[in-house]
Parts: structure tokens; C-alpha cells; sequence
């Protein structure tokens, strides 16, 4: 008799645990072949909040971690993401690409999350200055993380979208809520379990599945949201964003370019999820001495 | 006549009047709006009064431009932006704006006087503050217009186009360098309208700008009321949206361009924290507080309107302040003694007042030291207030003013909850003598502006701007460059 294969549940990643949704609620999308790619949870707005609950609470601890610590972590979620190579790649097929191009974009992910592992104790080098300002003061400028930051993905791809936005914006020191994209929500689920075996600490990267239709408003509109980065969207969805964004004055990024190009990537990315802190402290010169020699 | 009481010793000094003279500003009687490098009358054929709120007297008649003047502004500036400016090499347009500095220090101490009589504010702050850093903001950002690559390595930088940029009444020259100096360096032209109280010194600016033969277009100065304002943010040919104001303001600027491709940075309201540690040296950590919230009569969004003490100092420093607060003159802005200047409009006086009458309703204790205010005028006495909790509504609400809320604090990890417990995040202030507290706090305050064992220093090579709802964007060093720039 031939063996019957063990059927996965696809679940949420909230808070580093994998709950379904609080909704009960289910949606079947289709693959390519017109097959069933599962019953994926149709989260509702309360699944939204806990996330973000999830995500406020571990910013403090993820933001104060050393850079280089952070650096570390993101390499290990590469390294565990390659080893899983085998059913990232048939996912991603199952969700429409042939293996070549599912191939692709999978290394390119790998490649991406080692890319900005590299960033993590480099960037604020980069994006800072010391200023010489006019008086008898020290005076820098840095760069902290905005905050939690809650992600719309475009339906464009499964994998390389959701990496390419939520690695710098966790390599800068943030944490996230992330939407996995509607049609394509496979490589997302498996991502979290990805995340899950990498030390990255559960509440940094939180996983919904459901609909963009419906969730969009809350996203948007949630106080307790400092920036919201969505791509491919209606001018009416633009709007809609942009408008409820501004109860909280959220942070907002579009994004609109093919993740799957190499040079998809850069500081800018980083930049993009920071806020610009000034620092003054008196510098005491009494004496009035010169330093000659 | 100008006092000053020690209430330690129960003596007064009397000072003499030391008014700055007026005799050499001109003013003129009636402005018409700055476009395309003439005056023009206004579309609306509209003027206003701007008056000095020191004693109510008329200074001048301002035009209050409509959507068709904003409008022909606009396609001055675009012309100028597609035939000229925006095509000029940096090297080019560098020199005019350090030409603008020039010419501004030139005339610094007129401007320091019309900036005084216009706004209220003190001539020793305009004179020493506002006027020179102002000159120095255009002397800065003019030095960047050839060195953009410099800026933003490894990207391609463009300039955006027109920018339409929108300024408040507390810092009227200062605020237009800090929207112009930048936008121009960056390859972009303007129409910026200043505050319908205190339009004076941005005409002035446009006399200057005149004089320094800047291409007729690239600068144009709109003066009017919101509805201006208005219709800068709703023009379609606008592609960056500068504003400094209220944050009701400009969360409505930012619904009013929601899904359009307009480029916006706001800088908007705070409710700031000043927070001294016990260990801090406490005649400068007051004299430090006094700066922070009686600077320019409190009308300062980064007023450090919040001060936390901690409890084993909190009677000394409270103290200390009344005692420094007895000392500080209040009067005619003009005159050189004074420390507190007038009230920028009966309206904000109106919402000062209303504010105090909240506080002492909501049960806090109210404390103001004993000085005679003019007569004639809108003046408001240093104000503080103590006994007060976080839910307090003017522990939470910007009031704009002269008025300082006490709370005491026993741990570090609380104030640092206190102080970031608030939807503001522009500026902070922390006194204390231990390096490694000051590090401390810096890093967990959120907060666009730290100042350690200092507060209120503004430098045109020092980022300025806030965290959540303080708005977006910087102003002022190379990262308030970003807001005018495209990036490929």
C-alpha cells in the first residue's frame, strides 16, 4: 500500500509562535496548475494587532542588540534558508515559476539576506556625521530604527519580494509586520519557520497571511504602526494608505521596482526604515588652550 | 520701567530704557507679492495689517495673495526651474546664494529690527540668534550646491523641481533660510509664503534676493492667510511640500497630497522633555531650563515645555527657578534688558491664557513671578506649573508659550518612560555630570534633537527634525539636503 503523505497546516507566525488565525477563517489560492496551494489563514484585524503587539514588544530588546549581533542573525537566517533549498524551490513553483526561474530566485534570496547581514554594523558608519557646528559644542548625528514597521508585498513574487524588503528593515534595527502576498503565500509561511531556527527573536518578524483588500485600511491606520512600505498597489490603495497614515504621521515608502534585478538592493533600503538623531554636549575650553602639538 | 527682583535679598534693580533704534529701517507702507521677480499687486486686490504685537500699532499693509496669484507664482517659478535654475551648474548657483548671506549680513541689523517689531520677539535674540543664523544657513547650504555627489555617493541626484513651502510666525527669517538656503542649493526653485503675522522680513528677503540677481522665478514670496497656504499644497504643478507649523496643519497638508507623487517634509509641534539628573550642576541645568522654554516667549517647537526633576532635587531646582524667573525682564522687545518679548498675536495669547486656565482647573499649582506687564501690547508672564501628573492636558498639548510643567522622577528607567510617553518626538534635554548617563539617556530618548547639559542651540550645519508625530525630514547639515533631492 502505498504510504499517505502528511498534509502541512499552514499557520501565522506571531510573536514566535505559530498560531492559526483568531478568525477561523480559511481562503484557497490557486496555483498555476489550477491545484489548491492549502487552506491559508485569512487573518482578521485583531490577528493585526496581536502582531503588532508582538512587534512593539520586541523592539526594545531587538534595536538595543548589538549591530554586530544583529549582523550574526541575519547571516544565520541565510544559512537556514539555504539548506532548505529543496522545498523553497518547489514552493515556488507550485506558486507559479518554472524551476529555473524558482531556482533563481531563491539563491538571489539567500544572496540578498548575506548582503545586508554585511550592513548591519556598517550602515550607521555611513548615514552619520559629526557636525561642526559653530560654537563650543560636540554635535553628531546617527541613525536609530523608525520603529515597527507593518509591509505590504506585491503579488509580483513569493520569496525574493518578502526578503528584499523585510532584510534591511530588521537588519536597521526594526520590527515588522509583514502581509505575505495574497496569491503567493507559501514561501511566506515557510520563511517563518526559517526564522524560527535562526535566533532572531520571536515578535521581530511577524507573518499574516489573508487579504490585501482587507487589511490594508488597518495596517495604515494603526496608532501604534511608525511606518508602513507598500509596492504595486491602486492609486485608490495609495491613497487610502497615505491618508490613513496620517493619524499617526507613519513613516510611508513605496517601492516600486523588480526585486529580482541583482542591484535591487543598497543602503537606501536601510536608510529608508531610520530616523536622523542630533546630539549636542557643551565643550568646556576655560584655559583656552590650543592643542599644537 | 524695567525691573528685576532678587527675591533672595528682597532687592530690585531698576533698569533704564536701552531701546534699539528704528530710525534707520525702512519700511513700506503697503507689499505686494514677490513674483517672478517683480511686485506685483495681488489677483484678490486684498490687503491685511501686520501689526507689532508689542503695542498693537499698524507697521504695514500686506497683500494676501489667491489661488491665481499662487498660481502664477507657480508657472514663474517652473519657467525658471525648466530655462534656468535648474539646468545652472552648481558652481553657478552656489555663488548667488553665497551672495544672498552677503548681502543679508550686510543688512543684518535692519532685519534684526523689523524681525523684532513684526514678531514680538526680543532685539537680543533677533540680533544674536535668529538674523545670524539665518546669513549662515544661506552661507552653508550655498557651499553644498556643487558638492551634491558628495552628498549622496554611489546615486544619481537630481534636483525635484518647484517647491511650494509653507512657514510659521515664531522664527520668520530664520524659518524662509532654513526652506530656501537648501531647495535652492539643491537645484530647485520656490514660492514660499510666510505667516500672515509676520510677513515682514520675508519681503525684506525678497528685497535682498532681488539685489543679489537671482533669475526672476527662482525665488517668489506669496504672502496671505491659510487659504494660500491651501492653495500652494493643492497646486498640481508643485512637486515638493516644505511645511513648519502646527501638527493639525500638517497632518492636513499630508491628507490634502495623499496619493499624489508630491515629495513632503513637516516640521511639526513637540511637547519636549528637559529632564535633570541629581547629580546635575543646578545653576546651569536652571539656567538651562529658563532658555529652554522662555526662549523667544516659549514659541519655539522644541521648547523644552516638560521638565523633569528628579525627587531628591526637585525642591532646590524648583527654587533656583523662581528665584531665576523673578529676575528676568519682561517689556518692550526692542529694548536690550529684555529677556521676555511680546506675545506673537492676541489670538496665541488667547490660547496661552486658555491653557493656564486648564492647568489651574485641572488642580496644578501655578506659579508666576511678580512683574508688570505693558499696557499696551500681548504679554504673558513666565509661567510654571507643579503638581502635575502625565494625564494632565497641558503635560500633553503643545501650548506655545511660556508655561513649564514640573513632574518629579526617582529612577532613570522612569523618567525615560515619562519623557517618551507623549506622540511628540522633537527634542529632549538631559543635565547631568556623568558621561556614561548621558549616553543613556541620549540613545533611549526618541527624540529627533538631543541636548546634553545644554538646550535650544541651533547650527545651519546641525540636523534638525522629529521623531513620530514631530513630522518627517531634516533641516539644516547634509542629511536636510535629502529633502530636496531626487536619488536614482
Amino acid at each position: 500500500m502505498e504510504r499517505l503523505t502528511v498534509l502541512k497546516t499552514y499557520k501565522l507566525y506571531i510573536g514566535g509562535a505559530f498560531p492559526r488565525t483568531e478568525s477561523g477563517r480559511y481562503y484557497e489560492p490557486i496555483g498555476q496548475k489550477g491545484q489548491k496551494l492549502g487552506n491559508i489563514c485569512l487573518s482578521s484585524r485583531k490577528d493585526l494587532r496581536n502582531a503588532v503587539v508582538a512587534a512593539r514588544k520586541a523592539l526594545g530588546g531587538w534595536s538595543e542588540r548589538t549591530h554586530f549581533n544583529r549582523g550574526q542573525i541575519l547571516y544565520r537566517i541565510a544559512e537556514m534558508l539555504e539548506t532548505r533549498s529543496t522545498q523553497f524551490i518547489e514552493e515556488i513553483q507550485l506558486q507559479g515559476k518554472s524551476e529555473k526561474a524558482a531556482r533563481q530566485e531563491f539563491e538571489l534570496a539567500v544572496d540578498r539576506l548575506v548582503y545586508y547581514a554585511g550592513w548591519c554594523d556598517k550602515y550607521t558608519q555611513i548615514l552619520s556625521s559629526v557636525n561642526p557646528v559653530a560654537s563650543s559644542h560636540f554635535n553628531f548625528s546617527t541613525v536609530e530604527p523608525v520603529g515597527v514597521v507593518g509591509v505590504l508585498l506585491d503579488e509580483r513574487s513569493a520569496l525574493i519580494n518578502l526578503v528584499s524588503i523585510i532584510a534591511p528593515i530588521i537588519a536597521g534595527g526594526n520590527t515588522l509586520v509583514v502581509l505575505a502576498p495574497e496569491s503567493k503565500p507559501l514561501s511566506a509561511i515557510t520563511f517563518a519557520e526559517v526564522l524560527n531556527s535562526s535566533d532572531l527573536p520571536g515578535g521581530v518578524v511577524n507573518i499574516l497571511t489573508g487579504k490585501l483588500s482587507e487589511l490594508l485600511k488597518h495596517v495604515a491606520g494603526h496608532m501604534d504602526i511608525n511606518a508602513i512600505t507598500y509596492s504595486e498597489v491602486s492609486l485608490e490603495q495609495k491613497r487610502t494608505i497615505e491618508t490613513l497614515a496620517v493619524d499617526n504621521l507613519k513613516r510611508t515608502r513605496e517601492f516600486d521596482l523588480d526585486w529580482l534585478k541583482k542591484d535591487s538592493q543598497g543602503l537606501q533600503f536601510i536608510d529608508a526604515f531610520q530616523e536622523v538623531k542630533t546630539t549636542w554636549h557643551p565643550i568646556e575650553n576655560i584655559g583656552g588652550a590650543s592643542s599644537t602639538y | 520701567m524695567a525691573k528685576k527682583n532678587d527675591i533672595k535679598t528682597g532687592f530690585t534693580w531698576e533698569y533704564d530704557p536701552a531701546p534699539e533704534s528704528t530710525d534707520h529701517i525702512s519700511i513700506k507702507k503697503q507689499y505686494g507679492l514677490y513674483i517672478n521677480g517683480k511686485w506685483v499687486r495681488p489677483d484678490s486686490d486684498k490687503y491685511f495689517d501686520t501689526i507689532n504685537p508689542s503695542n498693537g500699532e499698524v507697521l504695514s499693509s500686506i497683500a494676501h495673495a489667491n489661488e491665481r496669484d499662487v498660481d502664477i507664482a507657480v508657472k514663474a517659478a517652473r519657467k525658471a526651474y525648466t530655462d534656468i535654475w535648474g539646468k545652472m551648474p552648481g558652481s553657478e548657483r552656489a555663488k548667488y546664494i553665497f551672495r544672498i548671506a552677503r548681502l543679508m549680513q550686510e543688512r543684518a541689523r535692519e532685519l534684526a529690527v523689523i524681525e523684532c517689531m513684526d514678531s514680538g520677539k526680543v532685539i537680543r535674540e533677533a540680533r544674536d540668534i535668529d538674523v545670524p543664523l539665518a546669513c549662515n544657513h544661506f552661507f552653508y547650504y550655498a557651499g553644498w550646491a556643487d558638492k551634491l555627489d558628495y552628498a549622496f555617493p554611489n546615486r544619481k541626484v537630481d534636483s525635484l523641481g518647484v517647491a511650494g513651502q509653507i512657514i510659521p510666525w515664531n522664527f520668520p527669517l530664520l524659518m524662509a533660510a532654513w526652506k530656501i538656503a537648501p531647495a535652492l542649493a539643491a537645484g530647485n526653485t520656490v514660492v514660499l509664503k510666510p505667516a500672515e503675522t509676520t510677513s515682514l522680513t520675508a519681503l525684506k528677503l525678497a528685497e535682498i534676493i532681488h539685489d543679489a540677481g537671482l533669475p526672476p522665478g527662482v525665488v517668489n514670496i506669496v504672502t496671505g492667510f491659510g487659504d494660500t497656504g491651501a492653495a500652494i499644497v493643492n497646486h498640481p504643478d508643485i512637486d515638493k511640500i516644505a511645511f513648519t507649523g502646527s501638527t493639525a496643519v500638517g497632518k492636513m497638508i499630508k491628507r490634502a497630497v495623499a496619493g499624489t507623487s508630491k515629495k513632503v517634509t513637516l516640521e511639526l509641534g513637540g511637547k519636549s522633555a528637559n529632564i535633570i539628573l541629581d547629580d546635575a550642576p543646578l545653576d546651569q541645568a536652571v539656567e538651562g531650563v529658563v532658555n529652554g522654554i522662555f526662549f523667544n516667549q516659549g514659541h519655539v517647537c522644541c521648547a523644552g515645555s516638560r521638565l523633569f526633576v528628579q525627587e531628591n532635587v526637585a525642591d532646590k531646582v524648583i527654587r533656583l527657578l523662581k528665584e531665576r524667573m523673578n529676575t528676568l525682564v519682561i517689556g518692550d522687545p526692542l529694548d536690550k534688558n529684555t529677556d521676555i518679548g511680546a506675545i506673537n498675536s492676541a489670538e496665541q495669547l488667547k490660547v496661552i491664557n486658555r491653557y493656564i486656565e486648564i492647568g489651574t482647573k485641572e488642580g496644578a499649582t501655578m506659579y508666576q513671578p511678580k512683574c508688570v506687564l505693558p499696557k499696551t501690547g500681548y504679554y504673558c508672564p513666565p509661567t510654571l506649573f507643579t503638581d502635575m501628573a502625565q494625564s494632565n492636558v497641558i503635560v500633553k498639548e503643545e501650548i506655545f508659550g511660556p508655561v513649564l510643567t514640573i513632574q518629579t522622577f526617582r529612577t532613570i528607567d522612569e523618567v525615560i518612560q515619562k519623557a517618551n510617553n507623549s506622540e511628540y518626538g522633537l527634542a529632549a534635554g538631559v543635565w547631568t555630570d556623568k558621561g556614561s548617563r548621558i549616553f543613556n539617556l541620549t540613545t533611549k530618548l526618541k527624540a529627533g534633537v538631543i541636548w546634553a547639559n545644554t538646550y535650544n542651540k541651533f547650527d545651519p550645519a546641525s540636523p534638525f527634525g522629529g521623531y513620530k508625530e514631530s513630522g518627517f525630514g531634516r533641516e539644516g547639515g547634509l542629511h536636510g539636503l535629502s529633502a530636496y533631492v531626487k536619488l536614482d
